[in-house]
């Protein structure tokens, strides 16, 4: 059985919606994270897959994953800076509470 | 001649009016006094030696061989270059008027300086507050006024002109927490600047059409020999005349274009010389201090329209001389002023006011002298311009004069009015008699000068027109009367009751009363100089002397003295004729008393029609349509926000939410459209 491109987008995909699924039920912010993440590393699969089967002599998919990646890493950890003030300015971190910055 | 001197006549007011504007506050009141005066009389050391050299030194560059003198550039330079032939020029010009007028304005500046000192403070020697501010106000009107008459051209003078105006302004308002001096200042800008404008469009019609806006181009008819001194262009008066025949002809509702300019040239000098019915504006400014009243609106400002007239007179009387009605209209202006102004003197109670009209009338009596002057045989060649020249001189001295000493008056008791007066003249001996000498010089009793210059002026109206001369002879007369009226109700009467917790009155300290004594020497010689030897039309050495007419002089003076007789029989001693005579008459003299209801008019016109008819309509205009139209711009962005701020919950997976839906509606469509 000859492995194609699909056998790897289909998981990226559910691992996608997931994300979104969480990011949008989940009212804890770390869990918001956590999704956040998964959508992210759906995307770096999609980069991985389209750059090794479409265009194997080329290089660019992966140093863009890599990129994503760092970057990926130096997000969560302002996020999660983020979420540690928010806490202990409201000793809460259920975004359905955290809304007084409305209008 | 050197320009230095001449630089410095103007250089030096200027200088002290930044000096003392600028410093004024970190110096002493009395170092600004001082320094102040000390500037104005280093200016009247140079405005007279220029004067004098002008007049006296007989040197080719002032006087031709004839004997004619000249009008001298001391220098002209480019100021404004917009095109070759659009140049506006600064310069200084020497001819006999303008010679006189340095005269005129330095010393009645200086006394006016000097008696500050003394004026501005009150009885226990306090200065008043913006002593320093008032003398470096002072110090602009001279440099102002200094520029104007010295002006090389008519854009000069306009520009000095407008200054003056400023000036005047500002020292009306000088008392500014003062609601009725500030709406007094306002008064008086608003009403000349009013007149100026007939004044610049004047301008524009005469340089449109002659090309020039130099005096010595527009009016070097007269002069001979002048090119010795300038370069004259082919544009002399009479040549200013061909142009206006030649390029318009048609001329416009009835009256050729050239008159026209000099009438609208001469409502600039209506309204700053006071004249109906422009003149509504000179008795309100009696609330500026007294030396300012005396400076500026006796003396030298409000004669500026005179001079004006003067300064062009070639033009005007080329007009004349070709049917046109320019100096017409002097004439009859002048002559109802004075008779007008004359009238309300009579019923007026404040002294000052008194003074004020007593100084319209006086200007229409220039005014009229010029209108009247011809250069004709009967006109005894134009014995009414170095009349008025002469009456301007005089006039500017003896009316300083009664200023000052009413200033000193109302100083001594506080009050303007002479029901608070009374029979001063046992305390104030020196101040009353140099007011005295004031009133004989304008009521014209000889010998004292006014008896001179409008025994003159008076010639000159019978050598024109016997209407306009019995018209005179009875303003002269009422002058006469209202002059001594004033006189005997301030200083005779009756006895002078002194007020509860006040003082007796007594004469001022020397800074004022010396210029009331200098002033009033003048006046008594004022009379004997040869004027008509130094000032004429066009510069041709007149001799008076020759053409004086010993009847006139007779009538005038007979006039003079019955009016006097009639004022001491009424008001020497406290008697019931006064009350009687208003009694008989009552509604002359409640219209005299109310200056004929002419500032009801005004008001009227402004208020109710310009204000109703004009102005609310276009400020319901503006209100409602144009601010109204940008309003409705805000308030709808407005509106539109608050009905969409509900969606910003700060929930963010609703946002989230919102995102999502909108993406995948976004990429539905994108896909739709790219399959269709």
């Amino acid at each position: 059985m000859e492995i194609t491109m699909i056998y790897y987008l289909i998981p990226s995909l559910i691992m996608f919606c997931c994300g979104v699924y969480g990011f949008i039920t989940r009212k804890n912010m770390i869990a918001m994270l956590i999704s956040l993440e998964l959508m992210l590393n759906a995307v770096d699969i999609n980069f991985v897959v389209f750059n090794r089967y479409l265009y194997p002599e080329a290089m660019e998919g992966m140093f863009f994953t890599l990129f994503a990646i760092a970057i990926a890493a130096a997000e969560t950890a302002l996020a999660i800076a983020i979420i540690i003030n928010v806490f202990r300015a409201a000793k809460n971190i259920d975004v359905a509470h955290l809304t007084q910055m409305k209008h | 001649m050197e320009a230095t001197i001449p630089v410095l006549i103007l250089a030096i007011p200027l200088f002290m009016f930044l000096f003392l504007g600028l410093l004024g506050k970190f110096m002493s009141h009395k170092w600004a006094g001082i320094l102040g005066t000390a500037g104005m009389g280093v200016t009247l050391i140079l405005a007279y030696f220029t004067a004098f050299t002008y007049f006296f030194s007989g040197s080719s560059e002032f006087i031709s061989e004839a004997g004619q003198r000249l009008q001298y550039l001391v220098f002209n330079v480019d100021w404004l270059q917009f095109t070759d032939n659009l140049v506006i020029r600064l310069g200084f010009l020497l001819d006999p008027i303008s010679a006189m007028m340095l005269v005129v304005i330095t010393t009645i500046s200086f006394m006016v300086h000097l008696y500050s000192n003394g004026y501005m403070r009150d009885h226990h020697g306090v200065w008043e507050t913006g002593f320093q501010r008032f003398y470096a106000f002072l110090s602009l009107f001279s440099f102002s006024m200094l520029g104007l008459v010295v002006a090389t051209n008519i854009f000069q003078m306009y520009i000095f002109w407008e200054l003056v105006g400023a000036s005047s302004y500002l020292l009306i308002g000088f008392y500014y927490t003062k609601p009725s001096a500030v709406s007094a200042s306002k008064k008086a800008f608003i009403v000349t600047r009013f007149a100026d404008l007939g004044f610049l469009i004047g301008i524009l019609v005469l340089s449109f059409y002659t090309g020039t806006f130099n005096f010595t181009d527009l009016t070097s008819v007269a002069v001979a020999g002048a090119e010795n001194v300038y370069s004259v262009s082919a544009n002399t008066a009479e040549g200013v005349f061909n142009i206006f025949q030649n390029e318009a002809a048609a001329g416009f509702m009835g009256c050729s274009v050239m008159t026209w300019a000099l009438v609208l040239i001469f409502m600039g000098g209506m309204g700053k010389s006071a004249m109906m019915p422009l003149h509504i504006w000179l008795p309100d400014a009696m609330e500026g201090p007294t030396p300012v009243s005396a400076l500026i609106h006796a003396a030298t400002m409000v004669v500026a329209g005179v001079y004006l007239v003067a300064r062009l007179f070639p033009l005007f009387i080329i007009n004349a001389d070709h049917g046109g009605a320019a100096l017409e209209v002097v004439t009859w202006v002048g002559a109802i002023t004075a008779l007008y102004a004359a009238m309300v003197a009579c019923a007026q109670i404040d002294i000052k006011r008194v003074l004020a009209f007593s100084t319209i009338s006086q200007i229409a009596f220039m005014m009229v002298s010029l209108g009247v002057a011809t250069t004709g045989e009967a006109g005894h060649h134009g014995l009414g311009y170095m009349a008025s020249m002469f009456h301007l001189f005089t006039h500017a001295m003896f009316k300083a004069l009664l200023f000052l000493g009413a200033g000193a008056l109302i100083h001594a008791i506080g009050s303007n009015d002479y029901t608070e007066m009374h029979g001063l003249r046992k305390y104030m001996p020196v101040t009353h008699i140099t007011f005295l000498i004031g009133c004989l010089a304008i009521a014209g009793i000889i010998p004292f000068s006014g008896f001179f210059s409008k025994d003159e002026i008076l010639s000159s109206c019978l050598g024109n027109s016997t209407v306009v001369y019995i018209w005179m002879s009875l303003v002269a007369g009422l002058t006469a009367f209202y002059m001594f009226r004033l006189y005997y109700l301030i200083f005779w009467w009756k006895e002078h009751k002194v007020r509860e917790g006040h003082h007796a009155p007594h004469d001022q300290p020397w800074t004022m009363t010396l210029p009331l004594i200098i002033l009033a020497a003048i006046s008594v010689v004022a009379g004997f100089i040869p004027f008509g030897n130094l000032v004429s039309w066009n510069g041709e050495p007149y001799d008076f002397m020759a053409h004086f007419d010993w009847s006139v002089a007779a009538v005038s003076l007979a006039i003079a003295i019955i009016a006097i007789v009639i004022a001491t029989v009424m008001y020497r001693k406290e008697n019931p004729l006064p009350a009687k005579l208003k009694n008989a008459m009552p509604a002359l003299w409640r219209w005299a008393h109310h200056r004929f209801y002419w500032d009801e008019l005004y008001y009227f016109i402004t208020h109710k029609i310009i204000f109703n008819g004009i102005c609310r309509p276009i400020a319901w205009f503006d209100r409602h349509i144009i601010d109204g139209t940008m309003d409705s711009f805000a308030s709808m962005t407005q509106k539109a926000s608050f009905a969409i701020r509900g969606l910003q919950s700060g929930n963010i997976q609703m946002y989230v939410w919102v995102y999502l839906i909108g993406a995948l509606l976004l990429g539905g469509i994108t896909a739709v459209i790219l399959l269709v």
